[in-house]
């Protein structure tokens, strides 16, 4: 048995984990489970891989073992405190900068093995070979493009997230033309690089394709940022995919078809749940080109009702049934603390609670939901858009903490709206709305929202956590007082 | 500063106050001093001491009816209009069409009048409108007056002593005390049934728990501008037989017909007549004349046959606690439209048409009646719920079938194309290629199937443990740190360098989140 033969079987396994870890992570009950099973899986395959590159090591294996080690112990150390450290609502920020890692260490890994690929052509040269295989070249050269795509467009999207640059589309003229631009100087690059193999064309290549991944990332809206993210998931995945093809590595191959493949099915979800096209979301622009020309803008809506706290803590105690709907002002406030507490006092008293989570509520496929967890909130409570959106017309009260266009009637009622089709929850059924927002500013997507001024509706103004934490206060005197 | 005054209303009968000391905290941060005079709140249970822990003065009547604004739940005598200040606001229920002269004493001092009960019909007009607010009360305490003269309880019981039977009300009309009538009957357990000539408030009325007694030949086309309309003779015949029926099967019945503040004649003495010994009538439009033949304005009558027919006029005042909390806030929505900038400054804006529609008097002058506003009641959303056609529906239906298939079509063309592409590929591709593209396509099939199914919630979780799988890039970057040039070691290392830190940091996220979903215990 070889260093190598070995070393493949436990990818074969590593592989099979990877499956089965994804597959526990469908279920909250076996989730857990999946994690662990991936950890040994990556565990496994690290472990067999320092084996082999010690083993096939062209300098001296102590140096060798000594440098991976001293590598993956650092990188340990900043992944593992990263992790512990990050806040929870900062969740979507850490997932788009950590696939701008694996961008990098594609784009990393690719011109490595050009450059050691060319050493070996100058060898066998010297034997009377010729050159790189094409097929060779042209892996390295997909992945190095798409690594780099990846990188920038994750980078931007960090930011965006995290609020260091506006994110509001980036709005150049001609904008697909510039892509499309890009995408030809590559493919001219490209041949370039085929009919004469050398380290310039691939440098440039890197150049052009780092632009466009920001370019292509800057002009997208930040209330798209959900299908970003989960699409430049599956670009890490596909980025992992082509360095496989070009080391001839099973694993990575596996690997990164499974991670790009299901990225692209949580974009895909994604669209749906807004209505939206691919397409139109890659392309950008959502939230300031259509927003402009908003019909709605104009129409006298009539005016908005503002409550205070103290009334509507008296509502909700008088209510039977309250439906929680939060949205990514939730996660800005940080207010999904008091909120559970909130609900754990209203369950107390036997009032029904549940939350309504939209498909795009958030900066990330599923935000609410880890937010909610996080502040305890048992999960059964948790219901989707297509769970409780029958039941709103039954509730007493909605509580609208910090969505806006998830909950827009103008998606289903008026034809002109920019969101129009993009399935809402239907808030206003219920008896009585209550949204807390900061101003009576628009959403994400640039839209006036109808409901705020509609009668069963009423707006309390300010931080959503303070008011949250007024409401339970002023629960928790009535509750002394009864 | 500007002083709100808030009298003690004259008659002895009226119960209500146009503030509670909570609308008085509200008024104060509005930037008014509040002057109540002492007893205003004594027959609705708020004490002088309370205004006073408002932030309120208590003062004599002298002192309230000289401030700067006056705010009463009714139209004060002429005595007192002649004490007010020129210049000064009077806001209350004028009931302008009523009493024109009344306006014109009230122009002729000079004085801002505001009538609350001629609030104009509009959405953003709804916090301020008291109709709503003693309508909402009227038909709870109409439910609470016939649930206290009928001799047996509203829900049905099964005991060990045998069963009764669940009180049936029926309720005509469902606008505001219709539908509060409904659900203060529903939640006592009884069987509502209603009516309402408009047949697009049938939805409303099913969700406040009654029956929609339907009667589409009876029931007028959907109404224009939210508000009922007298009815055709035809028309007339047929609701007449609906009321008979139900009435007939009817322990309470509670009436609710205003068109326009005229009581039309909904119940007969026949009616009546046919109804159990025992059985109460509530005519909430007593204060109209009454929709009940056998109602007299302000009294409880009990028809020969056994029959109770309450017709009393008070019944907001009855409930004055809640009654006049609730105008009291109507009070403030009224205020605060009046004081944009919340410094105690009263702004009449006579464009805005809520307020050009609620001031009967101003600068001398009698403005009323203003100039028509457009109604919207009715959210224009509520286009002909006739519904499409069968054809209609057959065409959509086909539309939707050809769509299908033209997707399917697409889908098809794609997936052979695809196949054909891979198949180019495959054939060009050197051996060791074709093994690693057989395994990818294979991967990407099981990606997308395990990926298919896992729930919404988990999505955060999941993307981040894909990202620390694909983090597995690290195994082609160690395995690059041994090569002999030190320009691709330090290469190598740096990828291995970010590409572990993906590793761990994604697969402890995800752990966090994961163990974070909890089930209620």
């Amino acid at each position: 048995m070889t260093a190598s033969s070995f070393a493949q079987g436990v990818y074969l396994v590593a592989a099979v984990l990877f499956v089965l870890s994804l597959a526990g992570l469908s279920k909250q009950e076996s989730a857990r489970r999946g994690n662990v099973l991936g950890m040994i899986g990556m565990g496994l395959a690290l472990a067999a891989t320092f084996v082999l590159a010690v083993d096939r090591s062209e300098r001296a294996p102590v140096v060798t073992a000594l440098l991976i080690v001293l590598v993956l112990a650092t990188g340990a150390v900043v992944g593992t405190v990263r992790a512990r450290r990050v806040e929870m609502t900062q969740m979507p920020e850490l997932i788009a900068i950590l696939h701008s890692f694996v961008g990098a260490a594609a784009v990393l890994v690719g011109i490595n093995s050009f450059l050691t690929g060319q050493q070996d052509a100058a060898l066998l040269e010297g034997l009377g070979g010729g050159g790189q295989d094409a097929v060779h070249l042209v892996e390295v050269y997909l992945g190095v493009l798409i690594g780099a795509v990846t990188f920038t467009g994750s980078v931007v999207a960090f930011l965006k997230l995290s609020a260091r640059i506006r994110s509001a589309p980036l709005q150049l003229p001609g904008r697909n033309l510039l892509n499309l631009a890009a995408l030809l100087v590559c493919a001219g690059l490209m041949v370039w690089f085929l009919a004469a193999p050398s380290l310039a064309p691939l440098l440039l290549m890197t150049l052009v394709a780092l632009a466009l991944g920001w370019h292509l990332v800057a002009s997208i809206g930040g209330g798209d940022m959900p299908v970003v993210v989960s699409m430049l998931n599956s670009y890490s995945g596909w980025a992992a995919a082509a360095a496989g093809f070009m080391l001839g590595n099973d694993l990575l191959v596996v690997t990164g078809a499974l991670v790009g493949s299901s990225g692209a099915i949580l974009s895909y979800l994604m669209c749906r749940a807004m209505n939206r096209s691919f397409v139109s979301v890659i392309l950008g622009g959502f939230g300031a080109e259509e927003g402009t020309v908003v019909a709605g803008g104009d129409a006298d809506l009539g005016e908005h009702r503002e409550v205070r706290a103290p009334e509507v803590a008296e509502l909700l105690r008088a209510a039977r049934s309250v439906v929680i709907t939060p949205g990514y002002g939730m996660a800005v406030a940080k207010a999904q603390y008091p909120v559970a507490e909130l609900v754990a006092k209203l369950r107390a008293g036997g009032t029904q609670v549940r939350f309504g989570v939209h498909p795009v509520a958030g900066r990330l496929p599923g935000h609410m939901n880890v937010l909610l967890a996080e502040a305890k909130v048992p999960y059964d409570i948790v219901l989707e858009m297509d769970e409780i959106n029958d039941e709103l017309a039954g509730t007493d009260v909605v509580l609208v903490i910090g969505a806006n266009d998830t909950v827009n009637p103008a998606a289903a009622e008026d034809p002109a709206s920019p969101i129009a089709g993009m399935p809402v929850l239907r808030v206003w059924e219920a008896g009585q709305v209550v949204v807390f927002k900061r101003s009576m500013a628009t959403g994400y997507a640039g839209v006036q929202n109808p409901l705020f001024f509609r009668d069963n509706t009423a707006m309390l103004f300010g931080d959503a956590k303070e008011q949250v934490e007024r409401i339970v206060a002023e629960l928790v005197e009535a509750g002394v007082r009864a | 500063m500007t002083t709100i005054g808030i009298p003690r209303e004259a008659d002895p009968g009226q119960r209500l106050v146009a503030a509670t000391p909570r609308t008085v905290t509200r008024l104060v941060a509005l930037g008014y001093d509040v002057v109540v005079e002492s007893g205003a709140g004594e027959r609705a249970t708020f004490a002088d001491e309370a205004y006073a822990a408002a932030g309120a003065t208590v003062a004599d009547a002298d002192a309230v009816w000289a401030a700067d604004v006056v705010a009463a739940v009714d139209a004060p005598a002429d005595a007192r209009l002649d004490a007010l200040r020129p210049g000064a606001t009077l806001v209350a229920m004028l009931a302008p069409a009523a009493s024109p002269e009344r306006l014109e004493r009230l122009a002729a001092r000079g004085v801002t009048a505001l009538a609350l009960d001629a609030v104009p019909r509009i959405s953003r007009a709804q916090s301020l409108d008291v109709l709503s607010t003693l309508s909402n009360v009227a038909g709870y305490r109409a439910v609470v007056e016939a649930a206290s003269e009928y001799g047996a309880m509203f829900a049905g019981q099964v005991t060990a002593a045998g069963k009764t039977p669940p009180a049936t009300v029926f309720v005509i009309g469902a606008g505001v005390a219709g539908l509060a009538a409904i659900g203060a009957a529903d939640s006592l357990g009884a069987q509502v049934r209603a009516f309402d000539v408009r047949p697009e408030v049938g939805e409303q009325i099913e969700s406040m728990g009654a029956a929609f007694v339907a009667a589409p030949q009876a029931q007028q086309q959907v109404s224009a501008d939210g508000y009922a309309s007298a009815l055709s003779e035809e028309q007339e015949r047929l609701t007449a037989e609906v009321y008979a029926q139900e009435t007939a099967r009817a322990d309470v019945v509670i009436t609710t017909a205003l068109v326009r503040g005229v009581a039309p004649r909904t119940i007969t003495a026949e009616m009546v007549a046919a109804m159990r010994p025992g059985s109460v009538v509530v005519d909430l439009a007593a204060s109209g004349g009454g929709n009940c033949e056998l109602t007299v304005p302000g009294e409880r009558v009990v028809t020969p046959n056994g029959v109770v027919v309450l017709g009393w006029t008070d019944l907001p005042g009855r409930l004055p606690q809640h009654t006049s909390q609730l105008f009291g806030t109507n009070v403030v929505h009224l205020l605060q439209l009046l004081t944009p900038d919340e410094d105690g400054t009263l702004v009449l804006d006579l464009d805005d048409p809520v307020q050009r529609g609620m001031t009967v008097a101003h600068g001398g002058d009698v403005l009323w009646p203003p100039p028509p506003v457009a109604v919207s009641a009715v959210p224009a959303a509520a286009p002909a719920p006739a519904g499409p056609t069968p054809e209609e529906l057959a065409r959509q239906a086909a539309d939707a079938a050809a769509a299908r298939e033209r997707r399917a079509r697409r889908r098809t063309v794609g997936f052979a194309l695809a196949a054909v592409l891979v198949l180019l590929a495959v054939s060009f591709s050197p051996p060791e290629l074709l093994g690693h593209l057989t395994v990818f396509v294979l991967a990407v099939f099981v990606g997308y199937y395990v990926i298919s199914n896992v729930s919404h919630a988990l999505h955060t979780p999941l993307m981040a443990q894909t990202n620390a799988i694909s983090g597995i890039i690290l195994v082609g970057a160690l395995l690059q740190v041994g090569d002999s040039s030190p320009v691709v070691t330090v290469l190598a290392c740096v990828a291995a360098l970010v590409a572990s830190i993906n590793i761990f940091g994604g697969f402890l996220v995800a752990n966090r989140m994961i163990r974070m979903f909890r089930k209620d215990a």
